[in-house]
């Protein structure tokens, strides 16, 4: 399939899904407080383009300042695993549990330790505690799938350890980092909307708090606004994400190869 | 001659109780390009570890009389970094030794031509045959220039041609930097091709079998391979081999 194909098929079928939508809503009539019509939600994003903003903006710092707590952390903890197998077996399971306990059963404890008035420092620990694991649990896997050989090789050479984990570990583990980092890209986004909903007092205004303040009004359409701009902000970490990988694997990993039929 | 290496009574146990090795005594004297014959299991691989210093003894002495050599060691993979271009992979031993870069890459990129890579020093792993990969595994292992090469079974994977190949060309690098070689191979034909000197070890716990020096022109080339005096090297190496099962059945 050629490049421009591989492009405008995806686009065509949107503009068609979204040209029926318009039209069946106008033909049945369809109450807006029911079904907005793309146009009205297109009209609402408008409307309330600088309140949105404000929203999107709230979201996307949480969710970066989340992901890079993620990231570093993630790595950190990953490394010591690597170095120290006591360290791991002590550790791994409180890891687990705060990965495996539904982070919106946490977040009412959360908001009374971290308290009201600190509600985006509540958002950025919900969303980092979705978003850690992944990267601590795939570095990790990444860290210790280093080949036996290479390291007996750098061993014979007096590699020291902290060579071995820079010139050997880290670029090994490197797939997994990156594979790692899109889901809890996404995983960030997710925590710091549910976050925002379980908080749910209005105290944050990111785009969550817009879509329950919208439903509280019926304004569904700017609720479908609102609904937009999440998908389209996950849509652009995980686009930039996957942009980072093909930067980094491309040359070298097998992922990253393209097959030719 | 004098001696590089002396192995006194090594023996390894691995910690599940399985007897790998020995005891074996072994002196290795410098310029030799020495085989290690066996069957599989017979505990070449764990010498060629043990020498390397890889893997420790459970009993007896591994040493050097002239002092440590540089040593440099083969899998039976090539064993390349797949991030790093050829160049790259066979500069690792100059870069964990702190060499500078410059000096480094010139010397690098001399190892890759010497083994007939010159103008593949960009390339990656992926990109590469798997006889070419080998071929930087060896550049990498010469670029260092080691006194004693340990090598592991490293052309078992390659077809008979590339085989060949290598073969020419590992004799070529012995001759030219006066390398002293440990190799170890399933295979009669390639020992008896390369080798000064064949080592036949037994079946697990692997001991020494049969030793013998290969009295062999210094100029090994295609038409030795097919040379009578060839096949009746071969003959021994391969009789001293069945020998080492037999005995031990």
């Amino acid at each position: 399939m050629s490049a421009a194909l591989k492009y405008a098929v995806p686009v065509a079928l949107g503009i068609a899904v979204l040209a029926l939508w318009e039209f069946l809503v106008r033909h049945y009539d369809v109450p807006v407080y029911v079904l907005p019509a793309p146009s009205a939600i297109w009209a609402a994003l408008v409307e309330n383009f600088a309140s949105l903003m404000q929203s999107l903006w709230t979201t996307l710092s949480v969710t970066l300042e989340a992901f890079a707590l993620a990231l570093i952390g993630g790595v950190a903890i990953a490394v010591l695993f690597s170095q120290s197998r006591a360290i791991e077996r002590a550790l791994y399971p409180y890891a687990v549990i705060l990965q495996v306990t539904p982070v919106v059963a946490i977040t009412p404890l959360i908001l009374i330790w971290v308290g009201f008035d600190h509600i985006n420092l509540v958002l950025v620990i919900v969303a980092f505690i979705v978003a850690f694991f992944p990267i601590l649990s795939n570095t990790t896997l990444g860290l210790k799938s280093t080949d036996h050989n290479l390291i007996d090789l750098f061993r014979l050479y007096g590699a020291s350890r902290r060579q071995i984990l820079m010139r050997l570990q880290f670029p090994t583990a490197l797939p997994n980092l990156l594979g790692a980092m899109k889901i809890s890209g996404g995983l960030a986004l997710i925590g710091a909307v549910v976050a925002e909903f379980v908080a749910g007092s209005g105290a944050a205004t990111g785009l969550a708090w817009r879509i329950v303040e919208a439903g509280h009004n019926l304004e569904i359409a700017k609720m479908f606004a609102a609904l937009a701009l999440l998908a389209a902000l996950g849509i652009a970490i995980f686009s930039i994400l996957s942009l980072l990988e093909w930067a980094l694997l491309h040359r070298w990993h097998e992922s990253a190869i393209k097959k030719t039929a | 001659m004098t001696s590089l290496l002396s192995l006194t009574g090594i023996a390894k146990t691995f910690d599940n109780g399985v007897k790998a090795l020995g005891p074996v005594d072994l002196e290795v004297q410098q310029h030799e390009f020495l085989s290690l014959v066996g069957p599989s299991g017979c505990g070449k691989s764990t010498a060629l570890r043990v020498i390397a210093g890889l893997l420790a003894p459970s009993a007896g002495k591994v040493e050097f009389p002239g002092g440590n050599p540089e040593t440099a060691f083969v899998f039976q993979e090539s064993t390349l970094m797949p991030w790093a271009s050829a160049l790259d992979n066979a500069r690792l031993p100059l870069d964990l030794k702190g060499v500078a870069r410059a000096e480094a890459d010139m010397r690098a990129g001399r190892a890759l031509e010497r083994v007939g890579l010159g103008g593949f020093e960009k390339s990656f792993p992926r990109e590469l045959s798997g006889g070419m990969k080998m071929r930087v595994s060896i550049a990498r292992a010469v670029a260092a220039e080691p006194k004693l090469l340990l090598m592991d079974e490293p052309f078992a994977a390659l077809d008979e041609l590339t085989r060949q190949s290598l073969n020419d060309d590992l004799l070529k690098l012995w001759r030219e930097d006066k390398l002293t070689v440990i190799f170890v191979t399933h295979s009669v034909y390639e020992s008896t091709y390369l080798s000064s000197r064949v080592v036949v070890m037994g079946p697990r716990p692997g001991r020494i079998a049969a030793d013998m020096a290969l009295a062999a022109p210094e100029n090994r080339d295609a038409h030795y391979r097919l040379s009578p005096e060839f096949t009746t090297q071969a003959a021994k190496v391969s009789a001293a081999l069945r020998n080492a099962m037999v005995e031990h059945a």
